[in-house]
């Protein structure tokens, strides 16, 4: 019985621990419009799954490299021309794909896809935990400390300029955070459902908040509240944990966008 | 001649491949207002962008007086309506002010009473008397507005003008603006620069619109609804004016609204 407690309690807190990171910045995903580059990025990280088996170097690694490179290489060409959505369909597809053939090719090693591509939260261990809430830790300290910064580049990119800030360093950074992320979402929820965790927490968030602080830490309860009601139903229901834990989310979305709607419909 | 607030010298800007402004040369003094005239594609936003530093030139030198505080009032401000943002916290944007330092910006800039709505449910002049007051919060030596009152109808946009007028008395700062509205340009201008890649010519409001370079960009016809509105203001409110000064007001009004509807499109 302890044992079962003590995988529960690991997986709750690889939970909170994505989305102590993941909602924050998915505030910045959806202030900027970049859902699908989240979801591209998310994507593109399986292919870091099969060439970390290949080289056999941790998965972690092999996921936040190629995450990196995907954010970096969509920044580059995203400032010449390129039209970003079809940039970004073919990368991300392209990569998802060449990772799929490349798993199937490794030899000896049978690996479960499906736990990469909905995620295991219940297989997390301790070491697992540790980098999960060390890579959260430190998104949350990016965005922290530069917060202003980063908010007034994503308003007006000649406004941050003009105060002296890089809209392409601040850029630079959210891309940078944004495959941290993914990184360390891999194993609770899976590439498929990354920028579920977060967009879903950030967008319910947004009618009951009045500044990006109040949008910010609403996100955060909505995603915390979401990952420990998922484990329990996923666990009563026998359900796929990942998937479950989006499914709370998208259902707290809906209660606040009906009760958004009812709040505007009895102020007028 | 007054030690300039910001002087440019044989300054070239490329954007890709293509010239956006090449050899301009031009000092901005204290206390003036230097309007910036010329058709589209001319580059004068580019030359404001890169003013407050968002360009890098490409050649040439941008000299700053120390210590040069800039108020910068963007073209226009797209807020994706996903972005919460009160008046009062987008005024602590990048660096936090004080709630004095903020409610006297938007009272100069006639937006006393906007502080708690949200930036999204402003109309296009409040958006633009709030733009204007965060320009004001480091208590700039020169104000640089971008078509300031693009989207905003002839009153709204007179209003505008009228602040930005008494702005520069209470400050004491330098105006530099990019203007279509050519009447305001020539009642409200100490120098008017026209520019069409280069500086095609520059001076007094008088001067330059009797230019031959300012004619061959502007054409004729331009020239006559300047001299109309010119004409306009040495007489007081005549309801038996020309003909054809109406039909040029209707134009450009009609301009005025079309623009409105297009900003609404995207808000």
């Amino acid at each position: 019985m302890s044992l079962l407690d003590d995988f529960m309690i690991r997986a709750t807190l690889a939970g909170l621990g994505v989305v102590m990171a993941a909602a924050p910045l998915g505030c910045f995903v959806v202030w900027r419009r970049m859902a699908y580059f989240g979801d591209a990025t998310a994507h593109a990280s399986i292919l870091g799954v099969a060439l970390a088996l290949a080289f056999n170097v941790s998965i972690f690694g092999g996921v936040l490299s190629v995450a990196l490179i995907m954010a970096l290489t969509v920044s580059a060409l995203g400032g010449r021309g390129y039209a970003m959505d079809t940039l970004l369909g073919v990368m991300a597809h392209s990569s998802l794909a060449f990772g799929l053939v490349a798993v199937s090719l490794i030899d000896g090693v049978r690996i479960d896809l499906m736990a990469y591509l909905f995620g295991d939260i219940l297989a997390v261990g301790r070491m697992d935990l540790l980098v999960i809430w060390g890579g959260a830790a430190l998104v949350l300290l990016l965005l922290l400390t530069r917060w202003s910064a980063l908010l007034t580049a994503t308003l007006n990119p000649d406004l941050a300029s003009a105060a002296g800030i890089s809209p392409r360093r601040e850029q630079l950074i959210l891309s940078l955070a944004l495959a941290m992320v993914v990184a360390v979402a891999i194993k609770v929820v899976g590439v498929l459902l990354i920028a579920a965790m977060l967009l879903i927490p950030a967008a319910a968030a947004r009618p009951f908040a009045r500044t990006p602080e109040r949008m910010a830490v609403l996100a955060v309860g909505i995603g915390m509240v979401s990952v420990l009601a998922g484990i329990q139903l996923a666990f009563h229901f026998d359900t796929p944990t990942g998937p479950t834990i989006v499914c709370v989310a998208a259902v707290l979305f809906c209660a606040a966008s009906v009760a958004d709607l009812l709040k505007k419909g009895s102020a007028r | 001649m007054p030690q300039p607030l910001i002087s440019l010298k044989d300054v070239c800007v490329h954007i890709g491949a293509k010239v956006a402004l090449h050899d301009v040369t031009l000092d901005l003094v204290p206390g003036e207002i230097v309007t910036i005239v010329g058709p589209n594609g001319s580059g004068k936003s580019t030359l404001l962008r890169t003013l407050v530093g968002a360009i890098k030139p490409t050649g040439g030198t941008i000299t700053k007086a120390p210590n040069l505080r800039i108020g910068y009032v963007p073209q226009k401000l797209h807020i994706d309506p996903t972005l919460p943002l009160t008046v009062r916290r987008f005024l602590s944007l990048p660096r936090r002010v004080t709630d004095a330092v903020a409610a006297k910006a938007l009272t100069d800039a006639g937006a006393g009473d906007l502080a708690k709505r949200q930036m999204t449910a402003l109309s296009g002049g409040q958006f633009q008397r709030v733009l204007l007051a965060r320009a004001l919060l480091n208590n700039p030596h020169i104000l640089i507005l971008d078509e300031a009152t693009q989207g905003l109808d002839q009153p709204g946009s007179a209003d505008f003008y009228a602040q930005i007028e008494q702005v520069r008395q209470q400050f004491g700062c330098a105006v530099l603006m990019v203007s279509h509205e050519l009447h305001v340009v020539m009642a409200a201008s100490d120098r008017v620069i026209c520019l069409n890649g280069h500086i095609c010519c520059e001076g007094a409001p008088e001067t330059v619109a009797s230019a031959p370079e300012y004619r061959a960009l502007f054409g004729s016809g331009t020239h006559g609804a300047l001299a109309l509105y010119r004409h306009q203001h040495s007489h007081t409110h005549d309801e038996s004016c020309a003909h054809e000064h109406t039909h040029d007001h209707d134009q450009s009004h009609d301009d005025a609204s079309h623009d409105a509807i297009a900003h609404e499109e995207h808000p």
